[in-house]
């Protein structure tokens, strides 16, 4: 009975959670809750992975509506990737998050922040289950709107205003969303991925469907922080709490990815990007996008600032994949949005816990901080190596994939802009190095000690997590090759 | 030509309803304002979608003797879904405006942005 | 004990070791014991693992397989052979040097550098001893980021800026020159692995091997040919073990050694001569040669000096892989062994006139030879090598290079090579004649200066005997670099 609804149950159970983890009383028991159901959902996900990963595909009615009136959970290896994704870093973040959160969040609070955590997490499990357009705007909403919340409850009040200014630029996005979805279902009558793509087919010429596309894809490119429609991301990073931009960080651009994924190749189709000549547009902005945001991250002098505007940058990266339109480009894409989730998600953590030790994330306030938490600089020394793209590490492996899929269309500008972009970062990342452990402290403040093992044990597991999957990429690589086969995108042909 | 005015006057209120919230948007500093030029635009997208949804002469959509023809409820259905979103976002844009009035004593974005600098 | 566990043995004792000088960090004696038998031990490996070579066993494992057709991959050939004899004899010696130099001196942070300097070595190992193109970049890039740190290891402003250079120009070079180039040859043949007589041919039009094989040169960036050389220079902030061990014989030669590795078994010596790929290359080489010898005949500050010969000594290797004529790899690949014991005694004295006189500029060291005849003696023999002087083991090297030339037909560039020798005698023969036969600057006569420390004294004595040692005896150095080149 759970197999055969397990695509639902990975939902539902958030969901239900969430009202109930709002009426424990504070202390530690919402966050006991959390875990608890954050890990049963990794379990679940890891499950439903392991049923699609030769290539099935699992096809779930809501309420027993068939398709395509009813509501559809398609799930194929790429969903159930993007949803083990999201579980993984939720669960991970969990133990990491007690004492952040013990920190930075009022204790009368902490029911409500794991409350809407849980709703978070519903939304972006959400997204990457559904099969039905409208169904993922729904959820894109309720984690976006959740989110909103959960960075409005930073330390400082300029978190009240990063959240404003992203959920002003949130909304504005999903409302594009919304109209695009509304002109192609005025098109086709549908609202099913898989059926949207069959009757999409014969009228892709109408300028009603590019108008449609059009909408859907800035709308999302707004929530994927694509430049030039980035400038939410920085401060929304930087201001959240530190168990916060952890998450976010490694799970909702990359979901806005996978939502870009879906749209342009499952229900668009590869044709419809060659024939509106899109992926030119994805190259152009995505190369932009490397090289002015690795720039704009050399010149910052706070560490999540400068981890943010690296985000934005590597989110390029997966935008110049889906711009190569082949199969080794989406290859790359998929591999990177595991890979950057882990990287992403142990430089936040390691820049979390020297928030915690410190109480602050600006240089000047942690020079030399590396010598007095060796285990926490070492953990940022290997995620950096990994973000850079030094081999032996994941990093490597997504760089590997992005050049071949330039080399292979003698796109020799781009991968220029790839190895531009690497050494560029080369260039943030010593700086970071640097200052931690290199540089004296200027103030006499007193000694810190290193991070607690609560932070230490979560931050070190994807720093290693980091290393394995730069040696075996047997589960990264093989599910992106079988999810790029589904998604129907060929190799590249002359 | 008339045609294209007359016959689709609810696109031309649509794009005006459109445009004019997300001006608002982006041009005042206040931020009340701002969530009332984002509901605008919100609002326009709703009309889109019901009006593009109208069956000519359907009924409502209610199985009942006589009636062949019914408008389509499905985008209603997802219009009232769409108005909660609307309403739950501008919900936590007012929560979050009461809190900045809060921290920073106004909400005049140009005079937030003074105070986060000059700090 | 089996080929394939002895083989990665040999390229993971270093890094146990490392892990273990870290645990013993509180006990400084205990410590470098752990260093001393670490190198012992994997002297002694890879020692094993050539005798078996020798007798003509293939040793090969693979290790995973990160990418689709790439796997990290160790295997024994002639010339890595040659390079993991060289770097594994000279640790041992250098870390006996290491621990009379580090603590004469004082040095902080001593289990960073010990550390860091296991991991270095055992980087080194697993570029000797790469089986494909892929593993071999893998440890490349873990050699500049393991000796970033040592570099650095002053910790002042200028250490850091002589880092940040050092970094910039190999991780700039790796990244954007070299890692394309792999990723060129990857599309182009679909594999990464070596060869006899390259992957290249055939798949490649001639017309664009000229551009790859440059790509690949300057691309190694850590094989110094300008303009990509700066990085030698900057990197002489470092403690003068690092210098010596690191920049005279590892980092550097593992330039070389892909450069060699490259040229024979990526492109293939037919590919490359029929292609005239090296053409114009030849030219960067050779004045890389010139100018980074005229460059060290202005330098006062001995290191300085050392690191720009350094410089035109790797062009020499290079020069001989670029000619791809059977005399010209066995030169430049005679050269890494000759090389590397010549240049580690004169940084090895180097280091001792830093440590005892506090002394680093040439033009301080007039007369100081009398009163420290051990070290200077062994600077003569270190110049002479270098030099290429007989009885001293740089004579053969430079003998087979410039048969490869003459071979090749190659008169201008035979003229820089002599012209250069001429070079060598001028900015390396005054420091030991001065030092003997000059006066003091302002006359202070020498008494309480002593000799360097026994342990810094022991590894000079017996790098300077392997020169004059290898003259008569080049063996097991000869017969790989004479595998290596084809000439079998």
């Amino acid at each position: 009975m759970i197999e055969q609804n397990l695509c639902l149950l990975l939902v539902v159970i958030p969901l239900i959670a969430a009202p109930v983890t709002a009426m424990l009383p504070a202390g530690r028991s919402p966050w006991l809750f959390t875990l608890v159901i954050t890990w049963l959902c990794f379990a679940m996900s890891i499950w439903q992975l392991t049923m699609v990963l030769d290539g099935s595909t699992i096809s779930y009615e809501l309420g027993g509506w068939a398709p395509p009136w009813g509501i559809e959970y398609h799930i194929d290896a790429l969903n159930a990737f993007v949803a083990l994704i999201v579980s993984g870093i939720a669960a991970i973040t969990l133990p990491y998050a007690l004492r952040t959160v013990e920190r930075e969040i009022q204790l009368q609070e902490t029911s409500l922040f794991y409350a809407v955590f849980l709703l978070c997490l519903v939304g972006l499990l959400g997204i990457a289950q559904t099969g039905d357009v409208f169904n993922l705007f729904v959820f894109l909403e309720i984690s976006s709107l959740s989110s909103y919340v959960l960075i409005a409850m930073g330390k400082r009040r300029r978190a009240l205003t990063a959240a404003y200014q992203y959920l002003i630029m949130g909304s504005i996005g999903a409302t594009f969303l919304l109209i695009g979805i509304g002109l192609i279902y005025a098109e086709t009558g549908t609202l099913n991925m898989q059926d949207l793509h069959q009757r999409l087919q014969p009228i892709l010429e109408h300028r009603t469907v590019h108008t449609g596309f059009v909408f859907m894809v800035v709308g999302i490119a707004l929530k994927l922080a694509l430049f030039p429609l980035h400038l939410w991301l920085p401060n929304a990073y930087k201001y959240s709490p530190s168990a916060i931009s952890v998450f976010l960080s490694a799970t909702a651009t990359k979901v806005a990815v996978y939502i870009m994924l879906r749209i342009v190749f499952t229900v668009f189709s590869t044709s419809f990007l060659r024939i509106t000549h899109t992926e030119f547009i994805f190259l152009i902005l995505g190369a932009f996008g490397v090289v002015f945001a690795s720039i704009a991250a050399i010149v910052q002098y706070d560490l999540k600032r400068i981890l943010a505007y690296s985000s934005i940058a590597q989110i390029s990266y997966m935008v110049l994949g889906m711009g190569f339109a082949s199969t080794l480009g989406i290859t790359a894409t998929v591999v990177h949005v595991f890979n950057h989730a882990l990287m992403k998600g142990a430089l936040f953590m390691a820049a979390g816990a020297i928030v915690y030790r410190v109480g602050s994330s600006r240089f000047e306030n942690i020079y030399g901080i590396g010598r007095q938490m060796p285990w926490t600089f070492a953990a940022i020394f290997v995620s950096g190596l990994s973000l850079i793209g030094i081999p032996g590490t994941a990093g490597f492996i997504s760089k590997w994939y992005f050049m071949l899929a330039a080399l292979e269309q003698q796109a020799w500008l781009i991968a220029l802009v790839i190895l531009l972009g690497s050494l560029l970062s080369v260039v943030y990342m010593w700086k970071i190095f640097e200052a931690l452990f290199f540089r004296r402290s200027a103030c006499t403040a007193a000694p810190v000690a290193e991070a607690p093992l609560s932070l230490l044990v979560p931050m070190w597991i994807l720093v290693l997590a980091n290393i394995y999957f730069g040696i075996n990429t047997e589960l990264t690589v093989g599910v992106a090759e079988t999810a790029v086969r589904l998604l129907g995108v060929t190799a590249y042909h002359e | 030509m008339i045609d294209i005015i007359i016959g689709h006057y609810n696109y031309w209120i649509v794009i005006l309803l459109m445009m004019a919230g997300f001006y608002t948007v982006i041009n005042r500093g206040n931020l009340i304002k701002k969530i009332a030029g984002l509901n605008i635009f919100q609002t326009s997208v709703f009309l889109l979608y019901i009006s593009i949804g109208y069956v000519n002469e359907g009924t409502t959509p209610i199985i009942a003797e006589g009636f062949t023809r019914y408008a389509n409820p499905l985008p209603h259905v997802l219009i009232l879904t769409a108005i909660v979103v609307g309403v739950s976002t501008t919900a936590l844009g007012l929560a979050l405006v009461v809190r900045i009035k809060k921290a920073y004593g106004t909400i005049e974005e140009d005079e937030i942005h003074d105070k986060d600098m000059s700090l | 004990m089996s080929d394939q566990h002895l083989l990665l043995m040999a390229v993971f004792t270093p890094f146990a070791g490392a892990l273990a000088i870290v645990l013993f960090r509180h006990w400084p004696n205990l410590r470098e014991t752990v260093t001393l038998l670490t190198a012992a031990a994997v002297c002694l490996i890879v020692v094993t693992v050539f005798m078996r070579f020798d007798s003509g066993t293939l040793m090969a494992i693979d290790i995973a397989e990160p990418l689709p057709g790439l796997a990290i991959r160790f295997e024994v050939e002639a010339l890595g052979m040659l390079f993991a004899l060289v770097a594994s004899v000279l640790w041992l010696v250098t870390s006996i040097y290491a621990i009379g130099y580090m603590r004469k001196h004082d040095e902080k942070n001593q289990t960073r550098f010990y550390t860091m300097f296991a991991i270095a070595i055992g980087s080194t190992l697993g570029i000797a001893f790469a089986g494909n193109l892929f593993t071999l970049f893998l440890w490349y890039e873990l050699l500049t980021i393991s000796t970033y740190p040592l570099v650095a290891h002053a910790g002042n402003k200028k250490a850091r800026r002589g880092a940040r250079t050092y970094l910039r120009i190999l991780l700039g070079t790796s990244i954007g020159l070299f890692l394309l180039a792999i990723l060129i040859t990857y599309t182009i043949t679909g594999s990464l692995d070596f060869q006899e007589g390259g992957i290249l041919a055939g798949k490649l039009d001639p017309a664009w091997a000229g551009l790859l094989y440059a790509l690949f040169i300057f691309g190694i960036g850590k094989a110094a040919v300008m303009p990509f050389h700066r990085w030698l220079p900057a990197a002489m902030v470092a403690p003068t073990p690092v210098s010596a061990l690191l920049h005279a014989v590892a980092v550097v030669k593992a330039g070389v050694f892909t450069v060699l590795k490259v040229t024979i078994y990526i492109f293939g010596t037919d590919f490359i001569t029929s292609s005239g790929a090296s053409d114009w290359l030849v030219w960067f080489a050779g004045s890389t040669i010139l100018l980074a010898s005229l460059f060290a005949m202005v330098q006062d500050n001995l290191k300085l000096r050392l690191a720009y010969s350094t410089i035109s000594q790797l062009s020499y290797i290079v020069l001989g892989a670029l000619l791809a004529t059977n005399m010209g790899l066995l030169g430049g690949a005679l050269h890494i062994s000759m090389h590397a014991f010549a240049k580690i005694t004169l940084f090895f004295a180097a280091g001792a006139i830093l440590i005892t006189a506090d002394k680093s500029n040439i033009s301080d060291m007039s007369g100081l030879g009398r009163a420290m005849p051990i070290t200077f003696t062994a600077f003569l023999i270190g110049s002479l090598s270098i030099i290429g002087l007989p009885p001293f083991g740089g004579m053969w090297s430079k003998w087979y290079l410039g048969m490869g030339m003459v071979e090749t037909g190659q008169w201008l560039l035979l003229a820089v090579l002599l012209f250069s020798s001429l070079l060598n005698i001028a900015y390396l023969l005054p420091v030991p004649v001065r030092g003997f036969f000059g006066k003091a600057k302002d006359g202070t006569e020498y008494v309480q200066i002593k000799e360097a420390p026994i342990s810094c004294l022991l590894a000079m004595v017996f790098t300077s005997l392997a020169c004059i040692a290898l003259f008569f005896y080049p063996g097991p150095f000869y017969e790989l670099a004479l595998d290596t080149s084809g000439g079998r």
